[in-house]
């Protein structure tokens, strides 16, 4: 009876716990068409695609500790390096008066700027899902963050190495020849390859927001590197360095007005550099009493490698310009329309953004992207065929 | 507060009250309502947002909001949207400041960004509500200038009728006019006038409800613009007080882990 009882108990106790469990999530479909015809062969033109993103997470100990997770599957059409399985999120967290540590993968976001994000090193890149490079692979890491009076300094420790995602033979937006993603070189071996290590002190002083950080460890970006097998066909090998970046991020808040600066020194890939992206973002808010706020963004990046290396974009002298319209309307109507230029070639790339929710729980999103103008010796010049539009759709659960 | 205690102490003693201007009189009852709501300390509460078109369609969104008094200070509170579904997990920490901008953050999960994000907005619509940003932040004293307009019944209920008018920057309104009921001093109707005067919105607080032997707090609050024929119902749920949040549940930290 007593052991009944005590079943029934821990039963109760069970179902009360797997009830404050959370489930949330979407799934979509994704259309990705290509306007001109490929340039190598096995490329195609149009590519279905569909996506589930789930989560699960649960509070406890009042709000304190909690524990998220977040798997993601892709599946697409001809290109197999583009159907992927990711753990984006798999992480319990503690949260204390002056400390919070979170231990699993997860996901950092460090910057303040559009057009890229330079500061932003935590986590591996997620190539094959967009170009905009703002998806990101799942990192496992140890998180300490001290919250104190003089800031927060968060410290990383990042065991395993992810390597950045590539399209496969069959997908675009990609080099003559694919990446090859799995024979990758590396300069450190065995256990060293697979750290890193980080720190990010950050603080608000009135209307600034202010971010120092330093990495050590495994670099995110390769670099890329030509070789001839045995049979003479050429390949891509991505190369990964260990490096040294400090970084700073940095945004003045007055009024309509954003000022917005990012900066890093990077060592360890070849010389020594310096790269930054600093402009502003300036928002005219109830344009003719109407509920659209326009945003109007100027940012300058610049890159102290200059242009012929093997590193996969620089930005060494590019200007970013582009208008942000927020309708404020019950389906939050959104567009973000831009133009990315060299100033020292004539390369152009031309992106234009929107989203509308449907509904309650639907969710349409569409880009177009475009290139221009890329010179034979710029990296983008493999993609000077590549212009797409991109739809998806997706529910919200 | 000293202050506040001597000078009604003063009046006590001081005999008859001297003619007050409107000015005086609006703001008084201004600061009576404020020193009532004084001490509160922390809430919480679950909302659900309903805005209804000029068609009756109607689209919800639920919000959880946490809220903490800071004395000599606005308030600062935190915003959590459950749905719509798309937007789950966006939260929006703002710290209102009396007149100063006020400082505000949005943290946006799918890309786990901390955004600071601009306080000029504060005569935009907030979630393609009915509500601008301005109606939501917690009202500061010197955020107004006053003046006491009539007494007169408001559904039977007899109130003081006073005008409002922002001192701060970047106001769609060039007025309020709020009846405040006069036994318990609860604003029970606004009218808001929009930049060139015109009756833009009404809001009317419903079913108030005493927390704590002192707070009252309106459960169902009605935004109606009366130019775009839309609406806005705001329904609130659970509602606690002095639940032992401290700063460290308001600050960029906390923002990163709400749900």
């Amino acid at each position: 009876m007593r052991i009944i009882l005590l079943i029934m108990v821990c039963l109760l106790g069970f179902i009360k716990t797997v009830c404050a469990w959370e489930f949330a999530g979407y799934a979509g479909i994704e259309s990705l068409g290509f306007i001109n015809d490929p340039m190598y062969e096995n490329q195609h033109n149009h590519y279905l695609s569909g996506v589930v993103q789930p989560e699960i997470f649960h509070e406890w100990d009042d709000g304190r500790q909690s524990f998220a997770f977040v798997p993601f599957y892709r599946y697409s059409q001809y290109d197999n390096r583009r159907t992927h399985f990711d753990v984006r999120e798999l992480t319990w967290l503690k949260a204390a008066e002056n400390w919070e540590l979170r231990v699993g993968i997860r996901k950092v976001f460090w910057g303040v700027t559009e057009s890229q994000h330079l500061v932003d090193i935590i986590n591996q890149t997620d190539l094959v899902e967009n170009i905009d490079t703002e998806d990101k692979l799942g990192q496992p890491m140890i998180n300490l963050a001290l919250i104190r009076d003089w800031g927060t300094l968060d410290l990383f420790i990042l065991p395993g190495f992810r390597e950045r995602t590539f399209s496969g033979v069959q997908g675009r937006l990609r080099p003559p020849v694919p990446i090859a993603v799995g024979d990758a070189s590396f300069e450190k071996h065995g256990i060293e390859k697979h750290m890193a290590y980080a720190l990010r002190w950050s603080r608000s002083f009135d209307a600034w927001d202010i971010g120092l950080s330093y990495f050590y460890g495994t670099s995110r970006d390769p670099l890329i590197f030509v070789e001839f097998n045995r049979l003479g066909e050429m390949r891509l090998i991505p190369h990964y360095d260990t490096i040294h970046q400090a970084g700073l991020d940095m945004q003045v808040t007055e009024g309509s007005w954003l000022w917005k600066l990012e900066a890093i020194m990077r060592a360890g890939q070849g010389k020594t550099y310096f790269a930054g992206t600093g402009g502003l973002e300036y928002t005219f808010y109830s344009v003719f009493d109407t509920p659209l706020d326009l945003g109007l963004v100027v940012e300058y990046l610049y890159d102290s490698r200059g242009q012929s290396n093997n590193a996969l974009y620089v930005f060494e002298d590019d200007i970013l310009v582009a208008l942000r319209f927020g309708f404020n309307d019950v389906q939050s109507t959104e567009i973000l329309a831009g133009v990315l230029f060299d100033r020292t070639s004539s390369a152009k790339f031309y992106s234009v953004e929107a989203s509308r929710r449907l509904g309650d729980n639907w969710k349409l999103a569409v880009e177009a992207r475009f290139f221009s103008g890329a010179s034979s010796t710029d990296q983008a010049y493999f993609l000077r065929d590549d212009d797409h539009i991109r739809a998806e759709l997706s529910y919200h659960f | 507060m000293k202050k506040l205690l001597l000078a009604s102490l003063f009046m006590l003693f001081a005999g008859p009250l001297p003619a007050m201007s409107p000015e005086q009189q609006g703001r008084e009852i201004f600061e009576t309502i404020d020193k009532r709501e004084t001490g509160f300390g922390d809430s919480r509460a679950d909302v659900k947002m309903i805005l209804k078109n000029r068609n009756g369609d109607e689209s919800l969104r639920l919000l959880e909001i946490k809220t903490l008094e800071v004395i000599g200070d606005g308030d600062k509170s935190l915003t959590i949207f459950d749905s719509p579904r798309d937007v789950k997990g966006t939260a929006f920490l703002s710290f209102t400041h009396a007149l100063t901008p006020d400082d505000q953050w949005l943290y946006l999960p799918a890309l786990k960004r901390v955004k600071r994000i601009s306080s000029a907005n504060k005569s935009g619509p907030f979630l393609g509500s009915e509500y601008a940003f301005e109606d939501l932040t917690s009202n500061e004293i010197e955020k107004y200038e006053y003046k006491y307009l009539r007494d007169e019944q408001l559904n039977g209920t007899d109130c003081y009728v006073v005008e409002l008018k922002p001192r701060y920057e970047h106001s769609g309104y060039t007025r309020l006019e709020s009846w405040v009921e006069k036994d318990r001093y609860l604003v029970l109707k606004i009218d808001y006038y929009d930049r060139k005067n015109a009756l833009l919105k009404t809001l009317t607080f419903n079913d108030y409800r005493q927390y704590l032997d002192q707070y009252w707090r309106s459960l169902d609050q009605s935004m109606v613009n009366h130019q775009n024929g839309k609406s806005t119902q705001l329904l609130s749920e659970n509602f606690q007080f002095q639940t032992g949040l401290t700063e460290r549940d308001f600050d960029r930290n906390a923002l990163k882990r709400s749900r």
